[in-house]
């Protein structure tokens, strides 16, 4: 954690914390934007490929500025580079290793995610113009699909709710959440609490949580290094 | 057999009012700027193409390629995935003053209705957005015990692509990830119209690589250094 504030993760130390259960030799498809993060935490020595839905398995990071090749981009329209062993595929293709259950993992932020594995993700209301991208397609398919998130709104608000109130991006589909506070899986309808801060206590952090935060087994400290 | 046509203009010469066009590209990678701007052209210049359909992943960015084709006004309908980009001022503006109608489609599920359209497979079911206000309306159904949401296919008249080789039987290949929605949207159009970075004779593809067959390809046009969107965003640029 870092020195400034031991209250909670930092997006970077979120991100690291979800790399860690990366397994090696693991297809991952990474949502645009906070998502992308967990690629730089990759634990040393694991091989992870990663997809993107435009259409490239195994790119890696991005090239220093000026050397841009903008036909070789990912989701987030951002430049990236080849690994040895990247291929290209067409659209269909590349939704077919999402919905087919080729991918072993998908990491996806969240507005809300609620017990029963439901995810709200994409649209905040009826307000603006609307966009969905990939992301109800990432929710079906991969054969664990996790979030990462901040435990609360910046307003204070739970994330992790009983229900989503807002528009849904799909169904029961969520298997694990990464907060700022804990890791908890979604088991049989609800939270199951893993990991939590060692400086939270387990009241707070269930005042922070807008359902019941199930014990079922040991909790372990959610230890992150500095970041 | 020749499929080659000279100009960026004369291959999109019969694109007429009210049709369905499918515009290849991701964001800016695979976008076909010149054909665009050759029926932004002719709309400037006549009125017509007007009230065209347009199926894309997206909606345009800055002032060129599709956000310019909107921006002139002869845009009535967007199919697309994802209307937001770095610049999404021209299509966010016609929305909101419901200049423009839109029909928001997931990625994948647009993909797959297009290879579906190409394909002759009028309805499928997929996963994606069910249980969401994307599939109010529509069949679903349950197969092993999981539900899914019937989708139709979707078809073109035209299909304005970019690829990087191609010869005069049609056969194509694509420059890295600007392969993304081409290769499909080729074989769901009545016309598939392409502009490739460099004409070959025939044979100078291996058959190996051929990612696009000719059969599903009408017409190319060969536009040697074609721009790229996010150069011209860069630079400012705006069209016409």
């Amino acid at each position: 954690m870092t020195a400034s504030d031991d209250t909670k993760l930092s997006n970077a130390q979120i991100a690291w914390r979800a790399a860690q259960d990366i397994a090696d030799g693991a297809y991952v498809n990474l949502g645009i934007g906070f998502p992308e993060m967990v690629a730089r935490y990759q634990p040393a020595g694991r091989e992870v490929i990663y997809h993107t839905e435009n259409g490239i398995l195994d790119f890696g990071q991005e090239p220093p500025a000026g050397e841009e090749d903008w036909d070789l981009i990912n989701a987030g329209k951002k430049a990236v580079t080849l690994k040895p062993g990247s291929a290209f595929f067409h659209h269909a293709d590349s939704f077919a290793m999402v919905r087919g259950g080729h991918l072993d993992v998908a990491i996806l932020g969240a507005y809300q995610v609620a017990q029963n594995g439901d995810l709200a993700n994409w649209s905040v209301g009826a307000k603006g113009v609307p966009a969905v991208g990939g992301a109800m397609d990432l929710v079906h398919g991969a054969k664990r699909v996790a979030v990462i998130t901040e435990h609360v709104t910046k307003s204070g608000e739970p994330k992790l709710l009983d229900r989503c109130t807002l528009p849904l991006t799909g169904v029961g589909c969520v298997t694990r959440v990464y907060t700022s506070l804990a890791v908890v899986d979604i088991e049989g309808g609800r939270f199951v609490l893993r990991e939590k801060l060692p400086t939270i206590t387990l009241q707070k952090l269930q005042s922070l949580t807008g359902a019941e935060l199930v014990i079922a087994g040991p909790v372990a400290d959610l230890i992150v290094p500095e970041l | 057999m020749d499929k080659t046509i000279a100009t960026p203009a004369e291959a999109v010469a019969d694109i007429g009012d009210n049709a369905t066009v499918m515009i290849g590209g991701f964001g800016g990678s695979g976008a076909p700027i010149e054909l665009i701007h050759a029926l932004i052209d002719r709309f400037v210049k006549t009125g017509s193409p007007r009230n065209l359909t347009v199926v894309n992943n997206n909606a345009g960015n800055g002032h060129v390629g599709l956000a310019a084709m909107i921006e002139v006004g002869m845009v009535g309908k967007l199919i697309c995935s994802f209307p937001r980009s770095a610049d999404p001022r021209v299509f966010t503006q016609k929305y909101l003053a419901g200049d423009i109608a839109l029909e928001l489609v997931p990625q994948g599920t647009l993909a797959e209705r297009i290879r579906a359209g190409g394909a002759g497979i009028p309805a499928f079911y997929t996963p994606t957005s069910y249980g969401t206000e994307l599939a109010n309306g529509k069949p679903t159904a349950e197969f092993d015990g999981r539900p899914y949401v019937q989708e139709r296919w979707l078809k073109a008249d035209f299909a304005l692509v970019k690829a990087h080789l191609g010869d005069r039987l049609g056969n194509l290949t694509y420059n890295k990830a600007a392969r993304n929605f081409g290769p499909l949207m080729c074989t769901a159009a009545r016309h598939a119209i392409v502009q490739v970075s460099q004409l070959v004779p025939p044979g100078t593809i291996d058959p190996e690589h051929v990612v696009t067959p000719g059969i599903f390809v009408s017409r190319v046009v060969e536009v040697t250094n074609p721009a790229q969107e996010e150069l011209l965003n860069r630079a400012g640029a705006t069209y016409p």
